[in-house]
């Protein structure tokens, strides 16, 4: 509880002496880049291949003749959307992002550039960690996203190489009973999972006390902590929302 | 001028400052002396506002800053420049970006004014040609360097300096205690230093107030430092051979000093 009282209070000191919108636009555009370009190829690999086995496993699964081979494209796409896409690319950049915010802002604690800030009459925590939370709200779905087509693709190669299913199956399947709020459900879950993200990971770092073994263990604690709440969060967004 | 006031801190049941009164005056290197964990760096730091005092009163120029609102600490810290240990440079940021920050961060000067005091402060350094540089790339001496370069960009006031030359080759360590001193000379800034260095405090200190276990114990000009009988500071000046040895040279010329005076009065009085 003492933990979270603290991690409550972090999260007000960032909206409190902050800094003017034009940087604040400036340095959130800089994370945004940061924090994107540099994930989308991990998000692409992991994406690609979750679709790929989903529809494998499926298809392994699915041995009843009754059963359309189109329901294969239909529970990929319901599978990624819902689930795969928002959750696992959240839990990749939560090992990818979480602890590069963690290890960069513990390095910057350790190393006395916070304290600089601080005594220039700069709030730290709003000038480091409020834009990497709007970057994580900006980026994190739009790789959702791309994670969702480049899951629902690799299903498709596949389906197709493997030859479980012919691509009009598949897309047959893809196109049948859609809900376009399992999109936004999805897209909400992103905002929830980047918020999360950057600010357990930010939290961890920026109150990080020691020298490099510390701020090793602080990026360890931030990517434990995202992955968990990312669960829990799931959890109750989908007890909430669905 | 600074002045603090019966400050007391404690950390974890520990206390590391004890009721510590001093004033620090502008124009002079004010030097905190003291051996490793005395408490000198939590002292500045609560000065510098980055450690709440527990008790106690500092005020700058008449201005009191702890406990005090948040616009007036503000308008307080923007005058103030801080060397740090390790000298805290933005490790993505390259020299001139380094010294620009605080220009960008809490001045209205346009670009121009701003790049033209990145290349006054870089020269009054001497790092003119290291602008594009990122601070990997620097020795520790011209890592101070910026460090005060920084420091000063903004026009500061006060500057602090957290053991300045520790980590340096003497030579290296001599020219950043020059920089600081003439830099406080020549923009009559309150200049506090923190060090453990007796050549920095005897050749560039002015006044000096020395620590021992969180109490200023004593306090005073640094010429008169090597004739003080406080035990703490005595055994903490003369713990390094050189200054042992330094002592008994004094020691030896003073007695030659006494007797050749008592041999020129028997003298006088043998002519009479």
């Amino acid at each position: 509880m003492k933990t979270f009282g603290a991690f409550l209070l972090f999260l007000s000191s960032l909206l409190k002496r902050g800094e003017s919108p034009r940087i604040l636009f400036n340095r959130t555009i800089d994370e945004a880049i940061l924090i994107g370009i540099d994930s989308v190829f991990i998000v692409a690999v992991v994406s690609t291949f979750i679709g790929a086995v989903t529809c494998v496993q499926i298809s392994y699964n699915l041995t009843n003749a009754l059963i359309p081979r189109s329901t294969i494209g239909f529970m990929v796409r319901e599978m990624t959307i819902l689930e795969l896409a928002p959750t696992i690319t959240s839990i990749v950049l939560a090992g990818k992002v979480g602890s590069s915010i963690a290890g960069g802002l513990g390095t910057m604690r350790i190393t006395e550039q916070v304290d600089a800030l601080e005594v220039m009459g700069i709030n730290s925590a709003s000038y480091l960690v409020l834009p990497k939370i709007l970057a994580a709200f900006l980026v994190f779905p739009m790789l959702v996203i791309t994670a969702m087509f480049l899951s629902i693709m690799g299903g498709y190669l596949a389906g197709s190489l493997s030859g479980a299913l012919s691509g009009q199956e598949y897309i047959t399947g893809l196109r049948s009973d859609f809900i376009s709020w399992n999109i936004t459900f999805a897209l909400i879950k992103s905002l929830v999972f980047a918020f999360l993200v950057a600010a357990i990971s930010s939290y961890q770092g920026y109150f990080t006390e020691g020298g490099a073994l510390e701020v090793g263990r602080a990026s360890t604690k931030a990517v434990t902590n995202s992955v968990i709440a990312i669960l829990i969060a799931d959890f109750v967004c989908a007890q909430l929302l669905l | 001028m600074i002045e603090i006031h019966n400050i007391h801190k404690t950390f974890n049941g520990t206390k590391v400052l004890d009721g510590i009164s001093g004033n620090f005056e502008s124009g002079k290197m004010n030097m905190l002396l003291g051996a490793s964990g005395t408490g000198k760096s939590v002292l500045l730091k609560c000065i510098v506002g980055l450690v709440k005092p527990d008790l106690g009163s500092i005020t700058y120029d008449g201005r009191i800053f702890a406990n005090n609102k948040l616009d007036i600490k503000q308008e307080i810290r923007r005058k103030i420049g801080m060397l740090f240990q390790g000298s805290a440079l933005f490790d993505s940021m390259t020299v001139s970006e380094n010294v620009e920050f605080p220009l960008r961060m809490l001045s209205d000067m346009n670009r121009t004014d701003r790049l033209d005091r990145v290349q006054f402060c870089l020269k009054r350094v001497g790092l003119e040609n290291a602008g594009n540089k990122m601070p990997s790339e620097l020795s520790g001496g011209m890592k101070k360097r910026v460090g005060i370069a920084r420091a000063i960009a903004p026009h500061c006031t006060y500057l602090f300096c957290d053991e300045p030359n520790s980590g340096l080759d003497p030579l290296t360590a001599i020219t950043i205690d020059e920089l600081i001193k003439e830099i406080t000379l020549e923009y009559d800034i309150t200049t506090i230093v923190v060090t453990h260095d007796m050549n920095s405090v005897l050749e560039y200190g002015d006044n000096v107030m020395f620590l021992y276990k969180g109490k200023k114990l004593w306090e005073g000009h640094s010429s008169t430092i090597m004739d003080t009988n406080v035990k703490e500071l005595n055994d903490f000046i003369f713990s390094n051979r050189l200054m042992r040895d330094a002592k008994k040279v004094e020691q030896i010329e003073e007695e030659e000093r006494q007797e050749e005076e008592r041999h020129e009065e028997e003298q006088n009085r043998s002519d009479r």
